[in-house]
């Protein structure tokens, strides 16, 4: 079994967000930078099915500048075979042009399972893994929260709105993991070691035609500072009246 | 190259209060451009019935696929349905529902039609060749500005960031064939529901969400008759729930759950980690209960009560039934 999984490298949401003073970007300053987390699920669940099936390998691809080598390294660090750069030095908004890129260099790759998060956390666009199935040709299923794949043959549950689908699909196929199905293992000391070793390709990146783009990032209008209004059953007269009344939410 | 197209979202052959959002929205774009609303719907035979409440919500022409194989949402038939139809004709937009479904059908089509698409997006207007968009990124934590220059402009509109309208139009029904399809690649084999009379939480005005302070999957009898108290609410939950196996994945609320904006949240034992409060910061009033006075949702709740859940709920739940009954 090969797969690729697709991974991007995104801010971790905890930080604290500022304009960039282009006012179309997120100043990356103080922020930290991880793979994005359905991506590590993504890694995670083509990890187990190669080391249940005993055979095959998982091979990693991300498309960015340079910086994006660190996190194709922690996926090589957490059992990855190979890892490709698809280089440019701005990463586009716009999904067809990466999936563009993502397809020119999955075509031909031979690939039974293309796997990725069902979104990357900072767009939440969800639309790349389906694009680059349909550039390929591909049965896409997204969001998948189980899945079996046995000859040529696979099976999915994928979330919805107060419940889930049950697919099944032919492989070579895209698939797009949701949380649930496994959680990323931390790389092992072991593993951050052999990561140094494993090779890690730099291709520019192919991208397909930009339509869509950032014009402006605001900042949200923030929340009125929270309010304790008081301890115990004894307030709950008082919450009422104040929905009642301030809220207008009864 | 004034028409928008509209996909109809249904499940058992039904619309969903979304679908009836995106055919607003697209009404709202074709007169902007004083063009026709087409609505796509597919479902099993029969499903052409349902023309008659999309053109009260503003459709001009339904075209309905129905076959019996359509029971449940079959993506591969979707995006040939709505592709082939964007290709027989031109039209300014398309328009989808920013819901599972939509997510799921609108990257396909624009592949397809090999374009691009914006998603989630919370507002729309047409400014010259282009559409511009308003969509949260990084969580909710930046709203950004996006402009698609594409013609058609597919859009997967955000869950409640349109109101569904009524404004009567001819909803003239041209039934389709089933699409024949190269092979039938992905097949829906099953559609598992949980209770289908409960609302969704997208849906849901008011949300009764629990946590880990509820101590055990039996205590959510809690926050269910709190939310039968207010007869118009759903019921959430922390990932710390969810991993615990106390509620379904499908209820969690977060940043890799759900995102809902209802008009009242009332957050049950939960610390208001920050992966939480990415998924309910932007409901309009925010309650919460909490034994804690330093959790960190009373940092955004509206209305804190300091206090034990197993005593302030019980408490709160009668206080909601008597006021239910008084109004
Ligand atoms: C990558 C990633 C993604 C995540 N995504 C999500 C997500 O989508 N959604 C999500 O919810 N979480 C998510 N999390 C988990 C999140 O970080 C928190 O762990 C989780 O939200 C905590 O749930 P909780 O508030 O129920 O539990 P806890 O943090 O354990 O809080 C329980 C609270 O209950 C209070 N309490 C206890 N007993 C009582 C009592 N008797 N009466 C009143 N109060 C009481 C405590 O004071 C405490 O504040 C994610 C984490 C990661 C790392």
């Amino acid at each position: 079994m090969k797969i690729a999984v697709c991974i991007k490298r995104v801010p971790e949401m905890d930080g604290t967000f500022r304009i960039a003073a282009s006012g179309a970007a997120v100043d990356e300053a103080g922020l930290k930078f991880d793979m994005s987390d359905f991506d590590g699920y993504a890694v995670e669940a083509a990890l187990q099915m190669t080391e249940k099936l005993g055979a095959g390998e998982v091979h990693v691809v991300s498309l960015g500048p340079d910086i994006v080598q660190e996190t194709l390294r922690k996926a090589l660090s957490m059992g990855c075979a190979r890892a490709t750069q698809l280089k440019c030095d701005v990463v586009p908004y716009d999904p067809f042009a990466i999936a563009s890129a993502l397809a020119a260099e999955l075509q031909g790759g031979a690939y039974d399972l293309v796997l990725f998060g069902k979104m990357s956390i900072d767009s939440a666009n969800g639309a790349v893994g389906f694009m680059v199935a349909e550039l390929l040709g591909l049965p896409m299923v997204h969001g998948c929260s189980k899945l079996d794949v046995a000859g040529g043959q696979g099976t999915a549950r994928r979330e919805i709105e107060g419940g889930g689908e049950m697919m099944t699909f032919s492989l070579p196929a895209v698939v797009s993991i949701d949380e649930g199905i496994a959680r990323p293992r931390y790389p092992s000391l072991k593993g951050i070691m052999a990561a140094k070793k494993k090779p890690l390709d730099v291709k520019p990146a192919q991208l397909g035609p930009v339509a869509l783009t950032v014009e402006r990032m605001e900042l949200p209008a923030a929340r009125p500072p929270g309010r304790i209004i008081g301890e115990g059953a004894a307030v709950v007269p008082e919450l009422v009246r104040l929905l009642q009344t301030e809220a207008k939410v009864l | 190259m004034t028409n928008v197209l509209v996909y109809a979202e249904t499940r058992g052959g039904q619309p969903r209060k979304v679908t009836f959002e995106a055919i607003t929205a697209a009404r709202q774009l074709a007169d902007q451009l004083g063009g026709a609303v087409h609505v796509v719907v597919a479902g099993p035979a029969g499903v052409e019935a349902l023309a008659a409440s999309f053109g009260e919500h503003g459709a001009d022409v339904v075209v309905a696929c129905g076959h019996e194989s359509l029971v449940h949402y079959q993506p591969d038939v979707a995006t040939a349905l709505v592709a082939s139809r964007a290709r027989s004709a031109t039209y300014r937009a398309i328009v989808f529902s920013a819901s599972a479904q939509g997510k799921d059908l609108a990257p396909r089509v624009a592949a397809r039609l090999r374009t691009t698409l914006a998603s989630d997006v919370t507002s729309f207007s047409l400014r010259g060749d282009a559409m511009v968009v308003t969509h949260p990124g990084y969580t909710g934590k930046v709203i950004q500005t996006l402009k698609l220059v594409a013609s058609p402009a597919l859009l997967a509109v955000r869950p409640g960031a349109v109101a569904a309208a009524k404004q009567p139009k001819a909803g003239t029904v041209e039934a389709v064939a089933l699409p024949e399809l190269p092979s039938a690649r992905v097949t829906t084999t099953e559609t598992v529901l949980g209770d289908t009379k409960k609302l969704d939480l997208g849906e849901a005005p008011v949300i009764v969400s629990g946590g880990r302070g509820l101590k055990a999957a039996e205590h959510f009898a809690l926050v269910e008759e709190l939310a039968a108290a207010f007869g118009n609410a759903a019921v959430g939950a922390t990932r710390a729930v969810t991993d615990e196996g106390w509620r379904p994945h499908a209820d969690q609320i977060g940043q890799t759950g759900r995102l809902v904006s209802p008009d009242l949240y009332v957050a049950v034992g939960i610390s208001g980690a920050i992966q939480h409060l990415a998924g309910m910061r932007t409901s309009r009033c925010i309650v919460a209960i909490n034994k804690d006075k330093e959790a960190p949702i009373f940092k955004v709740a509206d209305y804190g009560i300091v206090g034990d859940v197993f005593e302030v709920v019980p408490a709160l739940t009668a206080a909601i039934k008597s006021a239910k009954q008084g109004a």
